[in-house]
């Protein structure tokens, strides 16, 4: 479904990503991981082309792209390649003027020209489906971080994309209302949705996760099956970084704790 | 008393024959300009940034009245001649799309990279992204600086007495010069301006209030 081969990305002169060679399968789900700065959502946001790569072979679906450094891509290619995609970010971005069910309808009645009536109605399907259909009508500030999330996966759903891309969808959530999103997910891959996600929620990734990317400094340092890259992990880099999360699951304090101890909480926020 | 009785209904009407048409037909007029030397200005294409940055700098660095003394007595010599009002209605225009195109920049601006990047990732083209999603929130925005705006224009209108326009200033003076009641005619014309910028405070709360039903209260 997505190929990328030897995908470069400079900011500037500064390479961001190096030599990234990857391959999703139709229905398959990757987790990309990593530590902070490492490259993880300039990877994600070149698949949809939010971000232009420097240089390397795009393709996802049946469309391609052959960039060579210095070229720039033609909006109609980039139309191409987006429509096969969906993308939910961390801080959900919902359009805050228009209610729930016009923010999933935005993509069908612009993009797609679709009859208002039409579009509402599968727009209100989708709510149902990630649980909100008593929502339709309620305007972004007036729904919970979960449920704003929500609507932002359904957004993303309507145009029907061959892939959906989550960027750290669960970061800015408060952990009890974490599970309701992930529980989506979990459904959208069931339904066999191909997805690539990153995230920091390492047992979450080992859970739904049929290959593991671990990114670090830019390179793809490891990958395979969440069995292999958790339990047996082959590189330095990424013991260091498992070794770390685990150092770190034992320090974080419970709920309780994190209000007492709220500078140390910091401290554990960095190393993520 | 008879005498402000008498006069206030010739003030109230060309009030509401010239000023506030003039005032009206300026301010959409000029709103167009601002939103056009808005996006100008925020285009990558050079010329066109310049060409913007000159329009607002001329407009916002030189008096209105010289500017409508030259639109109005200056072009004629240049075989260019415009009828008062028209001459005001361009006036006032160029004004309200100068001072708001900054305005209107900034609330552009002010609207966040990720609601560009969500709308992007829909598939949507530049121009779907500001109409369905950027503008209707810049408006939001905007509505309390371009009110005032728009109540200074009101007031700004009396200007146009000084072209010939026979708004309600204009009136004004011709009605004090034949009564030789200076202070109470232009008191009274005070008033009605008054009176106006009331009605229009009242009308942008109302709009204010219409752009919160989206936001939290
Ligand atoms: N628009 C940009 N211009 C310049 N540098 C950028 C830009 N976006 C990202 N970077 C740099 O690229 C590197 C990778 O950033 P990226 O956001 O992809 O990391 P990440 O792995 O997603 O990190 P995090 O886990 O903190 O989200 C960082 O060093 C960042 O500073
Ligand atoms: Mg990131």
């Amino acid at each position: 479904m997505i190929r990328l081969k030897d995908i470069n990305k400079n900011f500037g002169n500064v390479p961001i990503l190096k030599h990234i060679d990857l391959r999703v399968n139709k229905g398959e789900t990757v987790v990309i991981i990593g530590p902070s700065g490492s490259g993880k959502s300039t990877l994600l946001r070149c698949l949809n082309l939010l971000e232009q790569p420097t240089s390397g072979y795009l393709r996802i679906a049946d469309d391609s792209l052959q960039l060579k450094e210095g070229d720039s891509i033609k909006q109609a290619d980039v139309m191409k390649i987006r429509l096969h995609t969906g993308m939910v970010f961390q801080a959900h971005h919902l359009f805050p003027h228009m209610t729930a069910v016009q923010n999933v309808m935005e993509g069908l009645v612009t993009v797609r020209r679709q009859a208002k009536v039409e579009a509402r109605a599968a727009a209100l399907r989708l709510l149902k489906k990630v649980g909100l259909a008593d929502k339709a009508d309620s305007y972004p500030f007036q729904l919970s971080g979960g449920q704003q999330q929500r609507v932002g996966i359904a957004r993303a759903l309507a145009l029907e994309p061959n892939v959906l891309l989550f960027d750290e969808p669960t970061s800015a959530l408060d952990p009890e209302i974490v599970g309701e999103v992930l529980n989506v997910m979990g459904d959208l891959k069931q339904e066999g949705m191909t997805m690539v996600i990153v995230t920091h929620e390492m047992q979450f990734a080992r859970l739904i996760a049929d290959h593991i990317i671990f990114l670090d400094q830019g390179v793809v340092v490891e990958e395979g099956s969440p069995d292999q890259v958790f339990d047996a992990p082959t590189q330095k880099r990424t013991k260091q970084f498992l070794q770390r999360l685990d150092w770190m699951r034992e320090r974080i304090p419970t709920g309780h704790e994190a209000e007492l101890f709220a500078p140390q909480n910091e401290e554990v926020g960095i190393v993520h | 008393m008879e005498i402000f009785l008498d006069s206030l209904w010739p003030l109230l009407k060309a009030g509401v024959l010239f000023a506030v048409p003039l005032t009206l037909i300026s301010f959409a007029v000029g709103l167009v300009l601002a939103l056009l030397t808005a996006l100008a200005r925020l285009s990558s294409i050079k010329p066109l940034v310049w060409l913007a940055r000159f329009y607002v700098w001329i407009i916002r660095g030189t008096p209105l009245l010289v500017q409508l003394f030259i639109i109005f007595y200056g072009l004629p010599s240049l075989g260019i001649t415009i009828g008062a009002f028209s001459a005001a209605i361009i006036g006032f225009s160029l004004s309200v799309g100068a001072y708001n195109a900054e305005v209107m920049r900034a609330a552009i601006q002010s609207i966040p990279k990720g609601q560009w990047e969500a709308a992007e990732s829909l598939g949507m083209t530049r121009s779907q992204i500001l109409r369905r999603i950027i503008l209707p929130q810049a408006a939001r925005v905007s509505v309390p600086p371009l009110s005032n705006s728009f109540i200074s224009l009101v007031k700004d209108t009396s200007l146009a007495a000084t072209i010939t326009v026979t708004e309600m200033f204009q009136r004004a003076q011709q009605i004090a010069a034949v009564t030789y009641e200076h202070m109470l005619i232009y008191c009274e014309v005070a008033l009605i301006y008054l009176f106006f910028s009331t009605i229009l405070s009242a009308l942008q709360a109302r709009v204010e209030k219409y752009f919160e039903r989206y936001t939290v209260r």
